[in-house]
């Protein structure tokens, strides 16, 4: 009998088995790696759902023995955070007051920007990009002081809308970049028709640049949310006690030099307020990656 | 009903001249083409009739009003764009709906719009589809249902053809040209392909360097081409040049073909033209075109506007429809447009017959048409 077929037999064996082998391999750093990264929201949750006597005691890596809710609760309704004991509940809803109008607004104002930006053959119109994208570099300390007499001026120092207003100016410049790549690259044809089908400057702006700009609204949102979100250096600094960020507020609650320290609180207050910025990447994370590509891949 | 006029119209982009006095008159219902080599302003004149371009100087006038500051959503000028320009988010009815909705037409007079323009282009089918659910032929039919149902003074087409495949094409050339037959509108339609230019034009404006250098009907352009540049321009195969010497022999003017130092060709022209009067013992450029060429035939007899010339053949292409023969004239190559079944060898001497009435010369120096 001819072997020939069982040798080709044995050598596709082999070759599977290197392939299945490199394959184990490659899954094997990458759970490793995905541990690595999950681990600090492993130890966070379940530290956020122990008594404090379970963490004092002992293991940060163990399951909880006797499960608890309570320090969440805390965290979120009762904890010591200004003068009254009022938990994160109300920063929480600062930082909402904050964000959406912040990114709304930013978003839009960066729409409009790339928009001139690219659709007018305005003279100069490269160079006062280059002013704009130069605000993306400037560290956030740079503008505090001056910032700070501007707030005063507008008499909006120590209020919710001041913050927005800051976390507007300052988020301008990134907002702009992205729709001007974006609009740079938008056929140019179909502005025109617009204008000669009798669109004006709003209606070409929101019948037909807005609707076609999803992919770049997308980051823009997440990239302006997270960022607003997490920002912490103007809530500590143009705000008071009615009008803290988040933030602010979480610093407070974990810094603060009074009483017992309980980390379990702690632990659930930071995680309260990551999770909306969790939750945004959860829903729209492959949308961002999509969106951050959308420029360079026609269409 | 509408006329178009453009005077003088000028356009410069810094030091750079794109536009040199452009005048054309257009009246009610013409198709004119504005054709030319890339670069040549075509598509710059086209955009400042638009309105997304402002001239740096001269006037425009739609209908005997003035335009030339008018913004383009005000012109009632509807345009076809090269790559169709349909909005992606709107379905085909919305798109066509679009202009009208910008002018606050009435919503039962936009459905009925949108309809009837449907049914005339055939795409009733479509009309919920997006954009990008349609074959390029039907984005063509998309684009020119969206211009016709704002019913415009003047439509506008930059290159529709272009970016169709070539039996699409021929099929789209067809329903233009039926469809301006059938609405009788005022259109400019701007190409760089001269066959489109010849077929679906009333007037040909033949443009080069930002000048018209020839306008007029398509049989004069083609015929009694006003330069040296249009008569290369236009017709494929190009009109056959040569640069020939003018004389008078016993009261007969003779050119003289000699190039290269072959042996000299002389033809007797059939007629004393006024413009060559002045040019004898002087060189002039001769025009012919590949059709006026034919094979001789010992049993017919040629005509006083003929005269026959022996050259060798040097190369023969079948197109199917009909054969080329490129041959050796005094020097010069000379295309032939014979019938498929022309006997004739490749490298033999044959004997041809000049149709010297669609003879035209051309100053040697100005390259102008002389006569």
């Amino acid at each position: 009998m001819d072997n020939t077929p069982s040798v080709l037999l044995n050598s596709t064996k082999s070759s599977q088995l290197t392939a299945q082998l490199g394959r184990f391999v490659l899954y094997a750093v990458l759970v490793a790696a995905a541990i690595l990264f999950v681990l600090p929201v492993y130890v966070m949750l379940v530290n956020s759902l122990k008594p404090l006597d379970e963490i004092r005691s002992g293991d940060l890596m163990a399951i909880p023995v006797a499960w608890t809710f309570e320090p969440w609760l805390t965290a979120w309704s009762t904890a010591q955070i200004g003068v009254q004991p009022t938990g994160l509940k109300p920063y929480f809803i600062n930082s909402f007051l904050l964000v959406v109008p912040a990114v709304i607004i930013s978003t839009l104002i960066g729409a409009l920007n790339g928009y001139i930006l690219t659709q007018f053959n305005m003279r100069g119109a490269s160079l006062i990009f280059a002013a704009m994208l130069f605000s993306v570099f400037i560290p956030f300390q740079i503008v505090l002081i001056p910032m700070a007499k501007t707030l005063g001026f507008l008499g909006l120092a120590g209020t919710v809308k001041g913050l927005v207003f800051v976390n507007v100016v300052y988020g301008i410049g990134f907002t702009t970049l992205f729709f001007r790549n974006y609009y740079a690259a938008f056929p140019n044809e179909l502005v025109r028709s617009a204008r000669m089908d009798g669109a004006g400057f709003f209606g070409v702006l929101f019948r037909i640049l807005l609707p076609n700009s999803a992919p770049i609204i997308v980051v823009t949102v997440i990239w302006q949310f997270t960022n607003i979100w997490n920002e912490f250096l103007f809530g500590a600094s143009f705000s008071d006690y009615t009008s803290f960020p988040l933030t602010v507020a979480l610093n407070n609650l974990v810094s603060s030099s009074t009483g017992v320290k309980e980390y379990n609180v702690h632990f659930a207050g930071a995680f309260i307020a990551a999770l909306p910025t969790l939750v945004v990447y959860m829903v729209s994370g492959k949308y961002f990656v999509r969106g951050l590509m959308a420029g360079s891949v026609k269409g | 009903m509408s006329s178009l006029d453009l005077i003088s119209i000028k356009k410069s982009f810094g030091a750079v001249q794109i536009l040199h006095d452009v005048s054309i008159t257009l009246s009610d219902g013409e198709f004119l083409v504005l054709v030319g080599p890339s670069g040549c302003g075509k598509s710059t004149l086209m955009n400042i009739i638009a309105g997304l371009e402002e001239p740096s100087g001269g006037m425009l006038r739609l209908d005997g009003q003035d335009i030339t500051h008018v913004a383009p959503a005000e012109r009632n000028i509807s345009m076809v764009f090269q790559s169709y320009a349909l909005y992606p988010n709107m379905t085909v009815a919305k798109n066509i709906e679009f202009p009208l909705q910008m002018r606050k037409v009435a919503k039962e007079i936009r459905t009925e719009r949108v309809r009837s323009v449907a049914k005339l282009l055939q795409i009733e089918h479509l009309m919920d589809r997006k954009p990008k659910q349609l074959s390029g032929g039907q984005r063509q039919r998309v684009a020119i249902g969206r211009a016709l149902a704002r019913e415009p003074k003047l439509y506008l087409f930059d290159e529709p053809l272009s970016n169709l495949d070539a039996q699409l094409r021929l099929d789209m050339r067809t329903e233009i040209k039926k469809l301006h037959q059938r609405l009788k509108s005022t259109i400019v339609y701007v190409t760089h392909d001269q066959i489109e230019a010849m077929t679906l034009a009333t007037r040909i404006a033949v443009m080069k360097g930002g000048v018209v250098q020839q306008l007029g009907a398509p049989s004069e352009v083609y015929n009694r081409p006003a330069n040296t540049f249009v008569a290369s321009f236009m017709g494929s195969p190009r009109m056959n040049l040569a640069k020939v010497r003018v004389v008078e022999q016993a009261g007969v003017f003779v050119i003289e073909l000699q190039n290269d130092y072959r042996t000299k060709v002389a033809i007797e022209l059939p007629s004393k033209p006024a413009g060559l009067a002045a040019y004898l013992g002087k060189e002039v450029i001769v025009g012919i075109r590949a059709e006026a060429i034919s094979l001789a035939r010992d049993d017919v007899a040629i005509t006083s506007m003929q005269r026959t010339v022996t050259a060798r053949v040097e190369v023969i292409e079948p197109t199917g429809a009909d054969t080329l023969i490129v041959m050796d004239l005094g020097g010069y190559e000379f295309t032939a447009r014979l019938e498929p079944e022309a006997r004739v060898t490749v490298g033999a001497d044959a004997r041809f017959l000049l149709d010297l009435s669609k003879l035209v010369c051309f100053d040697a120096e100005t390259e102008k048409l002389i006569a």
